[in-house]
């Protein structure tokens, strides 16, 4: 094995680099699929809905779940893993609004980069899905969610991952999502993202004074395919305004791929230094000697 | 000339039976205060687990859809890996830098850090929803190569191998079985080469783990740094587990150690504070450069503030200092103390990060329950038990059998 000094030390250094890489992990974040325009989302107005509930039975029934028992006047409620979304109503500067909560189906999902068996992924279409038959229940989906959507069935022996998935089902049979389908008051639009954005950027041109001149989930998390639009100021409504605007899997991107170099230089570098001190101690020995 | 033959083996693999079944018999006193102790805890433990997949993980824990991951995760995989981090430096010193002034403690912390790894796996088995669909990762029906925590399992799992073939020897020379330990010393560097880098990498990687939970974790604990604070963290923790653990089975085990054993651990003790008290001191670099990079002052001045300082100054620095001066003054008591503490901060720093200031805006907080505490103590009880059987029979302390000597 020979490994001259001078290699050795360029081993070294790019086994740095490598692992500095790791550091700058945010650097390359932010980058958009290409396609992200053509994926299905949703729009929902929150000037159009009045609180009526009807997606949250829409939802159990399309899922399988029980009927939610929503009380009068409900307080606001979290999504659980029996209830995929949520309908609440908050006191605003505005008057009363309300706000349906359930997946964002971001376009670069943080749970799908989290999960480690891809049971949580991203369809090409647009719905995140989550699949049973992969699925360990590691949660670490939850963990990385920005939104907290993911659910665990905690007192279940083979316990699932709960959350909105867009209908899948409908969908691979030409149908819309059940929460649109059947809204009343037309407070939510299925439709490709950019024909949503445009509609939103349309709504908000036209009414000026009804809207907040803002779509909470264009940009937000690197942009997800369910977007807002709102009456009253984000923050008002429970929304997290937080949200950082460029990806959350890109946060790990950075040390994702020093992996692969550090996987291939360290062993030479310590192969080197092993060769290094091994030539050091059988001089000095023959030194002593 | 046959049929002697096939007696001759029968006879041969009846010997080795009767020597495994008068090994498997336990050596030494029943009733120590140890055993009283543990003996229960294991019993109550294993009753947990039980009921734990009886009835679910929410039968027997506190964990929450606010927070997922509590104490079996937190402690026993986030603390306790950086804990077995003494095995990778150790083999990294003697075996690639040939400190040989290290070897003595060498077998030991490998037989450690292997046994930690073993049951941190199985606690992360506990902690798994659908625990047999661990197999879609190992088999490779479904690889998620972007996720951290796929790479992360990748590296425990071969670096597990790594450690049971360092070890091996040893059992090789339990067994006597000469051949067998010619051939499994012969691939040792290898084994030891990739061993290291595949626990720079999950050692990073569980820092890495956290890195999409930034707007959950405290901002003063969170930072872009993770991975490599994680790395760094590692060197000391597992140095003072090193420390620790081998001060302990020095007493324990006293009897199976040479007479010059105990002046020359006091040397190597030494040795080893004053690289703990380097690393502390490249930990708390860089935490200096963080907080001026990207920590706001703001926070320094709530009770998160305080917690954070208490961490840093109580925990970091002063160990630290502690380290240096023992190793100055040769000081066998206070290097002991030091490690101790720095223990303390690992636990704590890793604690607060994956549960105490994770979602520190909740006004709900997750205390876990009296039977997650439970059952990480079986877990280490179990460990330890397993620990003291391979020490009494395998020449891990003691001197390894003539006939080694005379193969090199
Ligand atoms: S909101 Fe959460 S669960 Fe939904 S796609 Fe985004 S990261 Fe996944
Ligand atoms: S809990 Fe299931 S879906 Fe979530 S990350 Fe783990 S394996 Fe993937």
């Amino acid at each position: 094995m020979i490994i001259n000094r001078r290699n050795f030390f360029k081993a070294m250094g790019a086994t740095a680099v490598a692992l500095s890489i790791g550091k700058e992990a945010s650097a390359s974040a932010g980058e958009i699929l290409q396609n992200d325009d053509e994926l299905n989302g949703m729009l929902y107005d929150n000037t159009k809905c009045i609180a009526c509930h009807g997606c949250e039975y829409d939802c159990a029934e399309a899922h399988g779940l029980e009927y939610p028992d929503i009380p009068e006047n409900p307080p606001i409620r979290k999504t659980n893993e029996a209830q995929l979304t949520v309908v609440n109503t908050y006191e605003t500067s505005k008057g009363p609004m309300h706000v349906k909560v359930q997946c964002m189906h971001c376009n670069q999902p943080a749970c799908d980069a989290a999960c480690l068996t891809q049971a949580m992924h991203k369809m090409e279409d647009g719905p995140v899905v989550w699949r049973e038959d992969k699925c360990m229940g590691c949660r670490y989906c939850m963990i990385s969610c920005p939104f907290d959507i993911p659910k665990f069935e905690y007192q279940s022996t083979n316990p699932r991952i709960m959350k909105c998935d867009l209908c899948y089902e409908r969908q691979k049979e030409g149908e819309m999502p059940a929460c649109a389908y059947n809204c009343p008051q037309e407070a939510l639009l299925f439709g490709k993202r950019r024909d949503l954005i445009k509609e939103a950027r349309k709504r908000i041109h036209e009414e000026p004074e009804k809207y907040i001149d803002y779509i909470y989930g264009e940009y937000e998390a690197g942009g997800t395919s369910w977007m807002y639009l709102s009456g009253a100021p984000f923050e008002e409504l429970g929304f997290k305004t937080n949200i950082q605007k460029s990806s959350y899997p890109g946060l790990t991107k950075g040390f994702i791929s020093s992996i692969a170099p550090v996987d291939i230089l360290l062993p030479a570098a310590l192969l080197g230094i092993y060769e290094a001190t091994k030539s050091r101690t059988n001089h000095s020995t023959e030194e002593e000697e | 000339m046959d049929k002697t033959q096939i007696v001759y083996t029968d006879n041969k693999d009846n010997k080795f039976w009767k020597f495994i079944l008068n090994e498997l018999k336990p050596k030494g006193k029943i009733f120590t205060l140890f055993n009283i102790i543990s003996f229960p805890v294991m019993v109550l433990g294993i009753i947990i687990i039980y009921i734990r997949f009886r009835d679910g993980i929410g039968a027997v824990t506190n964990l929450n859809q606010e927070i997922p991951w509590g104490l079996w995760i937190g402690f026993d995989v986030v603390t306790g890996v950086a804990f077995a981090g003494g095995a990778y430096i150790l083999v990294f010193m003697v075996n690639i830098l040939n400190m040989k002034q290290y070897k003595p403690i060498l077998r030991v912390t490998v037989l450690n850090g292997f046994l930690a790894y073993l049951f941190y796996s199985a606690a992360l088995l506990l902690d798994l929803g659908r625990p047999l669909k661990v197999i879609n990762v190992i088999i490779g029906n479904n690889f998620g190569v972007s996720s951290v925590l796929f790479l992360v399992g990748w590296h425990f799992l071969l670096y597990m191998l790594a450690l049971l073939l360092e070890f091996s020897p040893a059992i090789a020379e339990w067994l006597n079985a000469r051949k067998l330990r010619k051939v499994l010393t012969g691939i040792s560097l290898g084994a030891v080469i990739f061993g290291i880098t595949l626990s720079v990498l999950h050692q990073s990687g569980i820092g890495a783990l956290y890195l999409m939970a930034v707007d959950k974790i405290h901002p003063l604990w969170y930072s872009n740094y993770l991975p490599l604070q994680f790395v760094v963290a590692s060197v000391f923790a597992g140095i003072s587990m090193v420390i620790l653990e081998g001060s302990i089975s020095h007493k324990v085990f006293s009897y199976q150690l040479e007479k010059d054993a105990h002046h020359q651990h006091n040397k190597i003790l030494t040795g080893l504070s004053k690289i703990c008290a380097g690393a502390l001191f490249a930990y708390f670099s860089l935490m200096v450069i963080v907080f001026v990079h990207g920590k706001d002052w703001k926070y320094m001045n709530s009770g998160w503030g305080s917690w954070y300082l208490f961490e840093m100054i109580g925990f970091v620095i002063l160990p630290m200092i502690l380290f240096y001066f023992s190793y100055r003054h040769k000081n066998m008591i206070l290097i002991r103390v030091a490690a101790v503490l720095t223990l303390l901060g690992v636990i704590l720093n890793r604690m607060n990060i994956s549960i105490i200031v994770y979602r520190w805006m909740d006004v709900e907080r997750y205390v876990p329950t009296w039977q997650e505490f439970v059952v990480t103590f079986t877990i280490i009880f179990i460990e330890v038990w397993v620990f003291r059987w391979i020490i009494t029979r395998m020449p891990v302390l003691r001197k390894s059998p003539e006939w080694v000597r005379g193969d090199h």
